[in-house]
């Protein structure tokens, strides 16, 4: 019964979108204006239809209706309840749900406050909104439909990927999710901008706070799918570009590009054709990474959900959702004026810099995403590698580095670098520094050696807007700035030091013997089975010591083994300090009774991520600037139509 | 207001930057196109088969016995390179095929990766030493250059250093006979 609900909440919510579509185009003409009433409202109720289609999986899921498919085929009776929810979105059918729930929330919210923009602006966005979504519903109901029924009913249902029975992955694909779509919100109101050629500061700020929030998700997704792919898959690295990190880290590339001139479109109208490029561009990147991902095209450590028609599905909807957009783009952006002029040195100038740095960087990855493919095409089989992208990929960002210590200090419009080269005396000489102490080292490689001055200079450098201003009186979106770009410096920091300081140990030992790596003093002291609910596991016990006269730590790295479906794993162990992280993964036992052991001293490498997390912070903190001093306005302004009105009142009755 | 400045044009993006995104996406989408509807056929084999093999000179591995340089392979006569390591648990499965592939006369040269001379004498004490030479490949950049992802790994090449066959993982019993196999086609 549950699932029949979700399923005509599903089809009521893709036909209200098809007629948010046809009211607010029709509403944008003369003789259709009487429409122009009903699109928001419509757009609100799609947007709850498919929360409601979404809460019916939710509930399936967690009573384990086996009669329905995706159930069946997912999920298993004795899970833990989190993971029984978790798995409504762990599969195709069910995150694709997700995603158009998210979607059409966005859209409804989108709806209900948004009054800033020219109402025709708003009808043509929350067409273009509904538009896309149409199509992610025909996906589902014609290609994916999650509510279908299974006869007969299977006694048991098959279970969840053991990998995937982990509390980090259960939420990390949502997260990406939200950021995806809320870049489909700037997308919308991208396609309204040029639908109505209104491409300006009201705009920019309608888009801001959309574009900052699924930058956050953005963010906060990486990074914890870096630190996933660290711990679980026992390799030892952090990021492998691999077609699936690569697919998300696309649209954030393309999402920091938008953040930063969808700023200076709000408060300097300028960059306007290029705002609404990337605009299209962010959510484009966000459809081609699911699609990359989905249609199995690319070989991927990390492949799954895998079905080339799917894939067919989803590239149709590409073509037509991002060509259209690109045409309607290539129609409109010769009558789009740059708006303001400004100087190269400048504040805006600085902006644009980094927007072609990152724009090339997002060119970089995608061709050496994209290339296995071109070279199949013509026959040849490669598989494109940290060799092409950490140099291809440096060349940029070093530039980029360099201007983002600047660029903040800089004035609007027009500048002199004369006025800020003593603040930048300090920095200069940190990276000085950095180098020849890396230098002096020896035997580091060039880029960690650029990366680590870099960061030291960076660190400093992104402080340095708060110089000369009153702390408390400082708005917060300057301090989300300074702490997202001290976030860059620190996770910059961390992956330098882990590439130059690494140090690997591959031994065989006996028991009861002891090895080194790094500072650290490693014995081996047993080697016990363990039984969990679904595996079988061999465990090391690690007694380790940090120099000479540390304490004895225990880690306990393990061998694991699976049997439904059958499958090996290796659980690493790690010990955090504040100087780095021991990384341990047992391997084999050989023979003669000795077992192998993979040891990593990283030092530093947990900045990596904290890194990650400022970032994300310095865009909570913006958001939240943003988000209030929009509301305070919003406030002001209904707070003088009521006092006006009892003005008016007042004297009307006075007479 | 003596005199009117005119107007300076409004600053507009070429057309042709304007159409550039749309082309390279219909470029993505006929690359992507052919890959989707072309069968897969995801088997790797390696591109270096046919290729002479990379010039490398690597130190000796033992002090008693010569290091490997890519010119003691083009010696008229096929050989075996095995790239092994003491820290391999492979390596150990495979050693008593390498010990009969070394009684039947063919020379095999050792690259020992990322290893101590300490730990491979330990190792070829116990697991017997078929190798004619050892080379030391202690940062692993012959193993890279020579397309192996990992240990053990095991070439045929003919007697003008040209590779011939690949062995990925190690050489089991029943693997011996397709090797010399390979070993007399390389002789030929």
């Amino acid at each position: 019964m549950t699932a029949e609900l979700g399923l005509a909440a599903l089809w009521l919510a893709a036909a209200l979108a098809g007629l948010q579509l046809l009211a607010g185009a029709l509403a944008l003409t003369d003789r259709g204006a009487m429409l122009a009433g009903i699109v928001r409202p419509v757009a609100v109720v799609q947007g709850v239809l498919a929360l409601v289609a979404f809460l019916a999986l939710i509930a399936v899921f967690a009573d384990t209706d086996l009669s329905v498919k995706l159930v069946a085929m997912n999920s298993h009776s004795l899970k833990p309840m989190i993971f029984k929810i978790a798995g409504a979105w762990g599969n195709h059918e069910g995150s694709m749900l997700l995603w158009v729930t998210v979607m059409g929330m966005a859209g409804g919210v989108v709806a209900l406050i948004e009054r800033r923009l020219p109402e025709p602006a708003m009808l043509a966005t929350l067409a273009g909104q509904a538009f896309v979504s149409l199509g992610f519903y025909a996906f589902l109901l014609i290609a994916s439909n999650p509510f279908e029924r299974l006869s007969p009913v299977p006694e048991e249902g098959n279970g969840l990927n053991p990998l995937l029975q982990d509390l980090g992955l259960a939420f990390h694909p949502p997260t990406l999710y939200l950021g995806y779509v809320g870049l489909s919100v700037a997308f919308s109101f991208a396609i309204g901008a040029l639908v109505t050629r209104q491409v300006g500061p009201a705009f920019a700020r309608a888009m801001r706070p959309w574009v900052l929030g699924a930058w956050i998700f953005l963010t906060l997704g990486i990074t914890a799918g870096s630190y996933w792919a660290y711990y679980e898959l026992g390799w030892g690295g952090w990021w492998f570009w691999d077609p699936v990190e690569n697919a998300s880290l696309m649209p954030w590339l393309a999402a920091t590009a938008l953040l930063h001139s969808v700023s200076v479109l709000a408060s300097r109208d300028a960059l306007r054709a290029w705002t609404v490029m990337l605009g299209v561009v962010a959510f484009s990147m966000s459809m081609i990474g699911t699609f990359l991902v989905r249609s199995g095209i690319l070989t991927s450590v990390h492949a799954f959900a895998v079905d080339p028609q799917r894939g067919s599905f989803i590239l149709a909807l590409l073509a037509i959702n991002i060509g259209g957009a690109l045409t309607l783009f290539a129609l409109r952006a010769g009558t789009v004026s740059e708006g303001e002029r400004f100087m190269p040195v400048s504040r805006e100038g600085a902006l644009v810099f980094n927007n072609v740095m990152l724009s090339a960087i997002l060119g970089i990855v995608l061709f050496g995403t994209l290339y296995p493919l071109v070279a199949e095409a013509m026959g040849a089989k490669v598989s494109v590698g940290p060799p092409y992208f950490n140099p291809m990929g440096a060349l940029f960002a070093v530039p980029m580095l360099v201007v983002l210590a600047v660029g903040p200090l800089l004035r609007w419009r027009r500048d002199r670098f004369s006025r800020v080269r003593r603040l930048l005396v300090i920095p200069a000489m940190l990276v000085g520094t950095g180098v020849i102490a890396m230098v002096a080292l020896g035997g580091v490689a060039l880029l960690p050696t650029l990366g680590f001055a870099l960061a030291l200079g960076l660190g400093w450098a992104s402080v340095l807007p708060l110089k000369g201003r009153n702390l408390r009186r400082t708005p917060l979106p300057i301090w989300g700035m300074v702490v997202a770009h001290f976030g860059i410096a620190v996770s910059l920091l961390g992956m330098s030091c882990e590439s130059a300081f690494s140090i690997e140990k591959l031994v065989a030992v006996k028991m009861g013997d002891a090895t080194g790596v790094g500072p650290w003093q490693v014995k081996l002291d047993a080697v016990e089975p363990m039984a969990g609910p679904n595996w079988t596991a061999l465990e090391a016990r690690l007694l380790v010591r940090y120099g000479d006269h540390g304490k004895v730590m225990q880690l306990d790295p393990q061998s694991r083994s699976f049997w439904a479906p059958p499958q090996q794993t290796s659980e690493s162990a790690l010990l955090t300090r504040w100087n780095g992280q021991l990384y341990a993964v047992l391997g084999g036992e050989a023979d003669d009774g000795r077992w192998q052991l993979r040891l990593w001293w990283k030092p530093f490498v947990p900045l990596i991520w904290l890194g990650g997390l400022l970032i994300a912070l310095g865009g909570v903190l913006a958001l939240f600037g943003r988000v209030a001093s929009d509301l305070r306005r919003i406030f002001a302004r209904e707070k003088i139509a009521y006092r006006r009105g009892r003005i008016a009142q007042l004297e009307s009755s006075r007479e | 207001m003596s005199e009117r400045r005119p107007a300076p044009k409004p600053a507009r993006a070429p057309v042709w930057a304007i159409w550039l995104p749309l082309v390279l996406f219909l470029a993505f989408v006929v690359v992507v196109v052919i890959g989707l509807y072309r069968p897969a056929d995801r088997t790797v084999a390696s591109t270096l088969i046919g290729k002479p093999m990379p010039a490398f000179a690597l130190p000796a591995a033992l002090p008693e016995r010569p290091g490997l340089k890519s010119a003691d392979l083009a010696a008229g006569k096929p050989h075996l390179v095995n790239i092994f390591a003491s820290w391999c648990i492979p390596c150990r499965v495979e050693a008593p095929q390498l010990g009969a592939l070394a009684k039947a006369g063919i020379p095999i040269a050792g690259i020992s990766v990322r290893d101590s001379e300490e730990a491979l004498t330990g190792f070829l004490k116990e697991n017997g030493d078929p190798y004619w030479r050892i080379g030391a490949d202690d940062d692993g950049k012959v193993q890279l250059a020579l397309g192996s992802s990992g240990v053990p790994e095991t070439y045929v090449i003919d007697g003008r250093g040209v590779i011939r066959y690949q062995h990925i993982g190690e050489i089991r019993p029943d693997d011996v006979a397709m090797i010399l196999q390979k070993l007399q086609e390389a002789s030929r």
